[in-house]
């Protein structure tokens, strides 16, 4: 059986290179440099592309603070935090991956993968048990969508009795809380898409690691999807304030 | 030998088309469905771009049909909508965008730093396909109806008054910007990191600084067009919003995400043209680029710039006064380091071995077609005239001028310089040179016109108009005529010279950069070994040295 | 199976042969589990405090702190997550490049928004 762990120091043993490296490129070093750079550039576009929905956020909150107030207060922040601390855990978990797959642990790298993968499905699961509860209160844009809790929030006890200061909305202000919601679901939605992405890959890194590809020195395809994962956390840290946080005081 | 030409053929009577090339090293359908070869990939690319080109053409032709008589009368005012709607969408999005980058970009770039392949070649295939997809759904949505919003897409006439084919192209849009995302990440990259031992930046051509720029715009401009299309299809399916003034949204706020992307966009359109400028004018005077840092630094400054205008395609929707002044200002800066340019090519002329080859000739009519309709973007720029142009003929004008004027001349300025190397045959040069005449005088009757239309207020986006205008308009049609013509003789001497054409050699032009020392067409891997590079770009005296020490021809 | 010489073999001491060579990341450098599991604590620590803060009301200022603890939570996942600390000039200048464009988004947007309200002239 050939031996996949030779590599070779530098680039000028012909074709002496691993069987990981691909051909356009003069050595492991160029390949790992440049598959990682790319990573990084592709983040770069996810910045903006979430960008845009945190400008749009950003406009309407500053117009519509009363109406975003009020329809934050809808959101559970036991679930919130939750799912918060669920991908902070994840992101360490993913990160620990990357240390096993650097260290060639490969028992331990799957465990640290199928950890986060299991911590992935746990915060869609939470999210899922969220967007059924709003869809449940007529809170889904486009759906049935109902002012009732805002223009009379004595007729939603649960979140009344959690904020008994919140007065009632007038119906042109109560409108308004339907582009909060349209935002959240935008927003949280498609972050959920990019989770359900991330962990589809990490089911098939789980399989591959298994098998020992990653722990035979070509650790980039850990580290990079190690980044696009930190990532999504990192727009989820953005998202748990600017959603569930923006007023919660008496 | 003549003296007003550099072309040096071989010798045509021995000369053949090297037996392995990248076109002959594989056969199939599936050696080039799956191909990770950049230059296999830019001729997929060259193939669909110009089938769309053709597309967006034919919708030009109606347009300019309709437009000889002051009635509607050809077609009916909504069908008008969607011509010129479908028009500007596949000519922006599956000609402009994509033209010289995945065409002339995916076919040199490597080989201009000297390296094998794109740092990615898996995702440039992915990029291709993305664009067949995209162009595909297209074709889908006009046969089903099509859009009649107009390219902008605005809110909320697209997202509540229309009963058209918004989401589907809107969609098409979403997947054809994702395609030049990963061209563009993948140029960064490959740029970056995959140069030849002793390319260094400042040795780098001036084309490939161009693509470069062009790609951060890519990278960092597209998604945002990505999101906004997306809460477009969000607002029209489920009634988010954000757009809606009966929710208390705000339509303005699609036009400021939309135009962030695509402003920058007419720049990701003409900063590879230009690259192609600079390699073709520098070809055809001999002489190395005037003030090679300052196009350099120009093209990274109109980068960075273009991100910062974009509100003057607003100025009269309803945006603030005080930042129409900011933004008005700030387009007046945009145009400096593109007025830089024009100045460092003009220079790099004076004193030169002029010689008017048609790459030569097209790179002529940009230069002046293009300057034309940058100033005139700087009248634009003016707040106080933009209120009086702006949704008239005298924009329409504008842009064509420097798309199409500038770019499309920029376009197809590259593909004749470039083609004895993609193809290892010559163009027919008398043929071409025609040509390209009967294009710059059918664009100037064309489009000059429009200014002038403009001016008089003629409306941008109407069927009908007042029968003062007709006059106008029918030298506007002639000229669409010619200009017709004139784009469709390239495509047929251009497939003629695939058999016919005289064999070109590797160097027919005797220009510089690493692309011309190689064979034509180049091999799958580029070169035989790594080039390691010695010499600054447009060096003609690195060239002459070398000539002299060849004594062979491949 | 070639057995090298390999000069590259840093003693990092775990429990693989040691005429295998170890691979770090491009700048030859593997974060320690003990930075991970600090940078992990102090964040699920920050969050609590984030959702802490959010009852107390400091007016406009719950926002100011929200944001200013999301952006600290954020910093160290790139620095020490993503490894940024230990990564190239460009690394450091494309994540710059992004967050760069990104503010120039919302600055030049505000620009309008913001002065919407001060009348015509």
């Amino acid at each position: 059986m050939s031996d996949s762990t030779v590599t070779v120091t530098g680039a000028h043993a012909e074709h002496e290179h691993p069987p990981y490296q691909r051909h356009h490129f003069a050595s492991m070093e160029q390949q790992v440099d440049t598959t990682s750079f790319a990573m990084w550039l592709f983040l770069l576009t996810e910045i903006m592309f979430f960008g845009g929905l945190f400008t749009a956020y950003l406009i309407f909150r500053n117009w519509y603070y009363p109406a975003f107030v009020e329809a934050s207060h809808q959101l559970s922040i036991k679930e919130g935090t939750a799912n918060t601390a669920v991908l902070i855990v994840s992101s360490f978990t993913m990160a620990m991956g990357v240390w096993c797959a650097e260290t060639r642990r490969r028992g331990a790298l799957v465990l640290c993968l199928c950890l986060t993968f299991i911590l992935g499905l746990v915060f869609l699961g939470i999210k899922y048990d969220e967007y059924h509860e709003k869809y449940e209160k007529h809170h889904v844009p486009g759906l049935h969508y109902s002012l009732k809790s805002f223009t009379d929030p004595a007729s939603d006890p649960e979140v009344h009795n959690a904020y008994p200061d919140d007065k009632p909305l007038m119906p042109d202000m109560a409108r308004h809380t339907e582009i909060y919601f349209g935002l959240y679901f935008a927003m949280t939605g498609m972050h959920a898409l990019h989770m359900i992405i991330g962990i589809s890959i990490l089911a098939f890194m789980i399989f591959r690691a298994r098998a020992g590809a990653y722990t035979t020195g070509h650790v980039t395809f850990v580290n990079n999807f190690g980044l696009y994962w930190h990532f999504v956390d990192i727009i989820w840290i953005f998202l748990y304030p600017l959603l569930y946080l923006i007023s919660r005081h008496a | 030998m003549s003296t007003d030409t550099i072309v040096r053929l071989p010798d045509q009577a021995t000369a053949r088309i090297p037996k392995v090339n990248f076109l002959s090293k594989e056969n199939g359908l599936l050696s080039w469905l799956l191909t990770g070869d950049h230059k296999r990939i830019a001729t997929l690319y060259l193939i669909s771009i110009t089938f769309f080109f053709a597309i967006g053409g034919a919708l030009a032709g109606l347009i300019r049909l309709e437009l000889l008589t002051p009635q509607s009368d050809l077609m009916a005012a909504d069908t008008y909508n969607k011509v010129f709607s479908m028009h500007g969408i596949i000519m922006v999005f599956l000609f402009l965008v994509p033209s010289v980058p995945a065409t002339l970009g995916n076919f040199l770039m490597p080989m201009m730093i000297g390296a094998k392949d794109l740092a990615l070649p898996k995702i440039n295939l992915l990029s291709w396909y993305l664009y067949i997809i995209a162009g595909g759904m297209i074709i889908y949505s006009m046969i089903t109806g099509g859009v009649d919003t107009g390219w902008t897409f605005t809110v909320p006439l697209s997202t509540h008054y229309v009963n058209t084919n918004v989401i589907t192209t809107g969609l098409a849009v979403f997947v054809a910007g994702f395609s030049s995302v990963f061209t563009g990440l993948n140029f960064i990259v490959t740029i970056h990191k995959m140069r030849a031992p002793g390319m260094t930046w400042f040795r780098l051509p001036l084309f490939v600084w161009s693509n470069y720029a062009a790609s951060i715009l890519m990278v960092l401009g597209t998604p945002v067009l990505a999101i906004t299309l997306v809460l477009i299809v969000l607002e029209r399916a489920l009634g988010i919003g954000v757009f809606d003034p009966a929710k208390g949204g705000d339509p303005i706020l699609f036009q400021h995400l939309f135009w962030f992307y695509s402003h920058p966009a007419v720049y990701i359109m003409i900063l590879p043209g230009m690259g192609v400028i600079s390699e073709v004018v520098s070809t055809f005077s001999r002489k190395r680029v005037f003030g090679y840092t300052a196009v350099a630094f120009s093209s990274v400054a109109i980068a960075v710039f273009a991100f910062f205008v974009w509100e003057h395609h607003m100025f009269i929707m309803g945006v603030s006064n005080y930042s129409t002044l900011v933004f008005s200002l700030l387009t007046m800066l945009v145009a400096v380091p593109s007025a830089i340019k024009i100045f460092n090519w003009s220079f790099t002329l004076y004193k030169g071995s002029i010689t008017f080859e048609t790459p030569m000739l097209y790179s002529f009519g940009f230069m002046g077609l293009f300057t034309i309709g940058g100033l005139t973007g700087v009248f634009l720029a003016s707040t106080g005239t933009d209120i009086h142009l702006t949704e008239t003929y005298f924009i329409v004008a504008h842009f064509h001028f420097v798309m199409v004027g500038g770019m499309l001349m920029a376009f197809l300025s590259g593909i004749h310089f470039w083609w004895p190397k993609w193809t290892g045959r010559m163009y027919p040069e008398k043929i071409s040179q025609l040509a390209a005449l009967i294009t710059f005088i059918g664009f100037n009757l064309t489009f000059f016109p429009q200014f002038i239309l403009g001016m008089l207020g003629m409306p941008r986006r109407y069927a009908a108009y007042p029968p003062e205008f007709q006059v106008l308009n029918v030298f506007s049609t002639a000229g669409a005529t010619i200009l017709g013509i004139g784009y469709l003789l390239p495509i047929l001497y251009l497939t003629w010279s695939l058999k016919y054409g005289e064999i070109a050699g590797d160097n027919p032009w005797q220009a510089t950069g690493l692309e011309w020392q190689t064979q034509s067409p180049p091999l799958t891997e580029n070169f035989p070994e790594i080039p390691i590079v010695d010499h600054d770009a447009y060096d003609y005296e690195w060239l002459e040295r070398k000539q002299k020490e060849v004594t062979s021809v491949g | 199976m070639s057995e090298q010489n390999d000069p590259h073999h840093g003693g990092t001491g775990h429990d693989h042969a040691p005429n295998e060579q170890d691979v770090h990341d491009s700048l030859n450098h593997i974060v320690s589990p003990v930075v991970y599991i600090t940078v992990g604590t102090l964040l699920l620590i920050l969050t609590a405090t984030t959702a802490a803060v959010s009852f107390i009301d400091l007016g406009v200022f719950n926002a100011v702190v929200a944001l200013f603890i999301a952006c600290l939570k954020a910093s160290i996942v790139v620095l020490f997550f993503m490894h940024v600390k230990y990564s190239s000039k460009l690394t450091k200048l494309t994540i710059f490049s992004g967050l760069f464009t990104f503010a120039v988004l919302i600055a030049l947007t505000l620009s309008d928004y913001m002065t919407r309200a001060w009348g015509r002239w």
